[in-house]
Order: C-alpha cells, then sequence, then structure tokens
C-alpha cells in the first residue's frame, strides 16, 4: 500500500486525466472564470482531481458526524429556557466583547441523581452481561457452520445474515407476541404441562437480554465464523495424535486461536447494547431503566435538551475506549 | 477428516430455530382471523386488506420508500469513494481521523448520533422533514457501504489495472472500465444494505424528522405500544417479504457475476 509508484498506478493520478475521463467536461469549465479561480486555489494547495475522491466524503463526515458531536458537547454546558431552541446560548457576543457562559450544572445533576448513575450501570451490566449469553450461544452456531461440510457454508452464512437484512423493530416487536402473559411461549409451555402458572417474562430483564441476544446474534456469529473457517484443522490432528483429548484440544487451540474473532464479536454486540433503547423501551417495561431510553425520555417527553445533551456526553465517554479500540482492529484488518 | 459431530448439527439446529422461530411465527399470526395475535382462528387475508385501507400507514411507506431510496443512492457513492479511500490511498495526513470517522457510526449508539444530528440541524435553523431524515440516514449508511467496498477492494487483482494503464489508458477510465465493473456486485450489496438500514430505522429518523415526514418505523413503533395487533404483523410480513426477495435477487445476481468474470478470466488466460 505504499504510495511510491502511486502516480503510475494509483487513482486519479492528475487533474489531466480526470478532465478527459469526463469527456472535457473540466476543460470547458476552465472557460467560466469562477471555477477557474477555484481551480487555481486549490491548485495552489496541491489538491487535484484525486484528492476530490477522498475529500468529498472526508468532508461530509466532518460535517455530519464530527460537527454535530461538538455541537452537542456545546449545550450540554448550556441551561434549560422556556424558548425555540429550548436552551441558552453558550457563547455570546456582547457589548463587552465575547462571552462564555459554561454551565456545569447538567454534569453535577447527573452525579447527584442516582437515577443516571443507576441508568448508566445497569446499560453497562445488562450490555455485559448479554454479550457473554450471546457469546456462549454464538460460538458453537459459528462452530458448527465452520465445520459443516463445505457445499453448506454459503447457505448457513445467508442464513445468519438474512435476519440482519430484516428489521430491527419488527423482530424486537415478533418477541412481544411471544413472551407476553398470554403469549405463545406461555401457552405451548402450559400444554405441556412445564408450568401451571403463566411466566412472567415480558416487561423484565430476561425479556430484554432474550431481545439483545436475539438481535445482535448476526454479529456475533459472523466475526467468530471468519475467524474459524479460517482455523487449521492439522493443529487438531496433530494434538490428537500426541494424545491430546478433544475438549482439551478445543481449550488449548481452538479457543485461543479464535480469540480475535471473540473479541471482535464481544465488541460489536456489547458497544450498541449499552445505548440501545427499542429492546428495554419496548420489551422491558418500566422497571427496566437503561441510558438509551433515560435519554429519550429526557428529550422527547420532558424536553430537557442540555441535560439530554449531557447524558450523551458522558455515555460517549464511557463508549470512547471499546470504540476507538475498536476502529484500530478494523483500521488493521483494512491494512 | 469430517470434523462434523452430532454436537455441531445440533447447536446448528438449535441456533437456526432460535434465529427464525420468532420471525416465522410473526408471518404465521398475520394470516389468523381472529384479532387475538395468539389463538389461531383460521386463515384469512383481512388484515391486508386493513393494511391497504389505513391511510396514515400508506402515507408513511411511501415517506420511508423516497427515504430510503435518496439515501441509498447517495451514500453508495460517497461510501465507495471513502472505501477507495481506505484502501488506495495509503497513509495520508489525517488518515486515522478518517478511517475513524468511518467506523465509528457502524457501532456509535443511535441515540447519540440521532440526538447530535438533530442539535446541528436546529443550530443551522434547517426545517427538519424529508431532506433532514435523508441527510442523516447518508451520513450513517454511507459508513456500511465504504466497509462493503473495502471488503471487496483489499481482494481485488490490481495487475487488470496495470494492465490498463501499460496499454495507455487514462487512470479515470481505469476506473469505470475496470475497477468499477469488478466491485459491481459490492456496490450493489452496498446500496441494498444501506437501503435495508434505511427502512428500518426508528431511532435517527425519530430525532431527526419533522411535521409531515412520519416514516413507518415510527408508525409502527407508536402502535406497538399499544399492543401487538395482527394488522402490524401484516405491514412486518410485507416489509419481511421486500427485504428478502432483495437480498436473494442480489447475491444471486452477485453470484452469476462472479462466475462470468471467473470464467472470462479463464478464457483470458487460455488465450495467452
Amino acid at each position: 500500500m505504499s504510495d511510491g509508484n502511486g502516480d503510475k498506478v494509483g487513482f486519479f493520478s492528475g487533474r489531466r486525466e480526470i478532465a478527459s475521463g469526463l469527456g472535457g467536461m473540466h476543460a470547458r469549465m476552465m472557460g467560466f472564470a469562477p471555477y477557474r479561480l477555484c481551480w487555481r486555489v486549490l491548485e495552489r494547495f496541491g489538491l487535484t482531481g484525486r484528492a476530490a475522491v477522498f475529500l468529498v466524503p472526508y468532508l461530509w463526515l466532518l460535517i455530519f458526524f464530527l460537527g454535530p458531536f461538538l455541537i452537542v458537547l456545546k449545550i450540554s454546558f448550556s441551561t434549560t429556557v422556556i424558548a425555540i431552541p429550548p436552551y441558552s446560548p453558550v457563547f455570546e457576543w456582547t457589548a463587552a466583547g465575547p462571552s462564555v457562559k459554561l454551565n456545569f450544572d447538567n454534569y453535577a445533576f447527573l452525579f447527584e441523581d442516582q437515577l443516571y448513575i443507576n441508568s448508566y450501570l445497569n446499560s453497562l451490566r445488562i450490555a455485559g452481561i448479554s454479550t457473554l449469553v450471546a457469546l456462549l450461544v454464538g460460538y458453537p452456531i459459528a462452530y458448527g457452520m465452520a465445520r459443516a461440510p463445505s457445499g453448506w457454508r454459503l447457505p448457513l452464512l445467508m442464513l445468519v445474515i438474512l435476519p440482519f437484512w430484516t428489521s430491527f423493530l419488527i423482530r424486537v416487536y415478533a418477541w412481544i407476541g411471544i413472551l407476553k402473559k398470554e403469549g405463545l411461549l406461555n401457552l405451548a409451555l402450559m400444554s405441556m404441562g412445564v408450568i401451571d402458572e403463566p411466566l412472567n417474562i415480558l416487561n423484565t430483564e430476561t425479556a430484554v437480554y432474550i431481545g439483545i441476544v436475539y438481535s445482535y446474534l448476526p454479529f456475533m456469529i459472523l466475526p467468530l465464523y471468519a475467524n474459524l473457517e479460517k482455523m487449521d484443522l492439522t493443529l487438531l490432528e496433530a494434538a490428537a495424535d500426541l494424545g491430546c483429548s478433544r475438549l482439551k484440544a478445543f481449550w488449548v487451540i481452538t479457543i485461543p486461536l479464535s480469540l480475535p474473532g471473540i473479541v471482535a464479536g464481544c465488541f460489536l454486540v456489547f458497544i450498541p447494547a449499552v445505548g440501545e433503547f427499542v429492546i428495554p423501551d419496548l420489551l422491558g417495561g418500566s422497571e427496566t431503566v437503561m441510558i438509551g431510553k433515560t435519554l429519550w425520555t429526557e428529550f422527547f417527553n420532558n424536553r430537557d435538551w442540555p441535560l439530554a445533551s449531557s447524558v450523551a456526553v458522558i455515555l460517549l465517554g464511557i463508549l470512547v475506549i471499546p470504540i476507538v479500540y475498536f476502529q484500530r482492529l478494523q483500521a488493521k484488518n483494512a491494512g | 477428516m469430517t470434523n462434523f459431530t452430532w454436537f455441531n448439527r445440533a447447536s446448528l439446529i438449535l441456533g437456526f430455530s432460535f434465529l427464525y422461530l420468532p420471525i416465522i411465527l410473526l408471518i404465521i399470526f398475520s394470516f389468523n382471523e381472529s384479532r387475538l395475535v395468539t389463538v389461531w382462528a383460521g386463515f384469512s387475508t383481512m388484515w391486508y386488506v386493513e393494511m391497504l385501507n389505513n391511510q396514515g400507514l400508506m402515507d408513511a411507506a411511501w415517506v420511508t420508500a423516497k427515504v430510503a431510496f435518496a439515501s441509498a443512492s447517495i451514500a453508495t457513492v460517497l461510501g465507495t469513494m471513502a472505501g477507495l479511500t481506505l484502501v488506495r490511498f495509503g497513509a495520508f495526513r489525517g488518515r486515522t481521523l478518517f478511517s475513524g470517522m468511518v467506523f465509528a457510526p457502524l457501532v456509535m449508539p443511535e441515540v447519540i448520533t440521532g440526538l447530535s444530528l438533530l442539535l446541528m440541524f436546529v443550530a443551522l435553523g434547517v426545517d427538519r422533514g424529508f431532506w433532514t431524515v435523508t441527510l442523516a440516514h447518508v451520513t450513517f449508511t454511507m459508513c456500511y457501504v465504504a466497509v462493503v467496498i473495502q471488503s471487496r477492494l483489499i481482494g481485488f487483482d490490481r495487475s487488470i489495472e496495470e494492465a490498463a494503464m501499460d496499454l495507455g489508458c487514462p487512470p479515470a477510465k481505469v476506473f469505470f472500465t475496470v475497477t468499477l465493473p469488478v466491485i459491481m456486485p459490492a456496490i450493489v450489496s452496498g446500496w441494498l444494505l444501506a437501503f435495508t438500514l434505511s427502512l428500518d430505522d426508528l431511532v435517527i429518523a425519530s430525532f431527526t424528522t419533522g411535521p409531515g415526514a412520519t416514516t413507518l418505523p415510527m408508525k409502527i413503533y407508536s402502535s406497538v405500544r399499544l399492543g401487538v395487533t395482527p394488522e402490524i404483523n401484516a405491514v412486518c410480513t410485507v416489509l419481511i417479504g421486500v427485504v428478502a426477495v432483495g437480498v436473494l435477487a442480489t447475491s444471486i445476481f452477485a453470484r452469476r457475476q462472479d462466475a462470468r468474470r471467473k470464467a472470462d478470466e479463464r478464457l483470458a488466460a487460455a488465450g495467452d
């Protein structure tokens, strides 16, 4: 991936080529003075057609992804007022010059009120337990897929990916009909005589665990499968030849070798699960407090935008370490 | 060495039943005669008729389709550029920030993305509605497209590009006549992924929408809060059907395309 011969083989290595590639549009536009001026200015800074390929998505993400975070950060330091928009300005131009009014009350409030601390801790706990359960459920599936006859693997892979394409909301909704008091699970268990009274699962934390594991299972299975499929099976044969039992070989060979897949899968489940809103809202009832739900209520029901912003800033602060770690992992794969 | 044990079989059967049973039950009960979702009272398509007559639902479906189409198309162009940048541009200043911004939205909690985009639209004084939802969807779906394109480009044989350049083809033309056709299956599946992600999104749309731009997931969500109804089951079944047909069609298309390209390559190699 060195850029040493980039000019010869790289894309869009000069503006001349791009111009001819676009049917001389550039040449015609050069007759148009403002366009020519822009081009000269860009050129002065060393920007050519090749640069446009990365500048467009770069600028887009700067404006629509990074920019909004700075605004959230700013508003988290303002005060709620009854106005449109419902927050006071942080930076103001007064007669005496610019003034900055930073208000730390929102953050102080978050650390004083037990509700918010509980929301954060609950979210981390629920996401952690769900990730563990997803790993325990997903690993045997990924392992089975990787050991399946090679003709089966692609269809099986498609079957794992397909639920990921169907709506998250629909998949969570499907569980309501199953888990509710007069739902299908209770009906089935009672007709089999396993239980006499309907179980109360919907609107409890158990339902949230089921929902998260179910919804995020493909995210756990895919990296595990990608990893297990590449594994060199002769290592297991060698272990067996040397008298190692299959179970022990699994612990000392398969698990350590699949560690990158385990780590990637756990990140993919854990990080979004912490901020999950739909699942605790629809399956957890009023009893389960998670931070995504708290933020939603603060924003839509209480209309306290500054407080919602500081909830988001702290949540991002908690998740920034796993997110950065995950990015490193991805960037390494990108080479 | 056959390693496919009974344990592997059992875990596959149990695993896939867990993944598919809820969806299958949901589809079955959309054809239920009774309003009670859990008591089977006979086959009926009445809930589909009811759904088609529900004007609010149909309006929301139309808005959703438009948003998904527009955002997926823009996201595919931007995501392809981002994927090219990640694989082909080597180390440039700001690369870490760039790859960070591409990968972070994949795991970013939706409430944060939604809230931050909304606050920006408010700060800029933009009227919220169709276009703000579309812009928001472009921003998070382009990153998925970039990842799909990136993984395709990593396995790309660059010698065919080099051959075209050695024969005097300008780089822009090389891209459109050599590279683009090869990564086309990835572009198609990237578009489809962006389309379905936009079709499904509730949280980001709820934050960034305005009057007159209620999307289907928002409509489904507000009626789900009131309880499970067969009509919603019918809507969900239609959505699942649309997505399943789209995914199967593209995967078949992609495989055909791949097989044809491989055949062409073999032919070219034989001609040497």
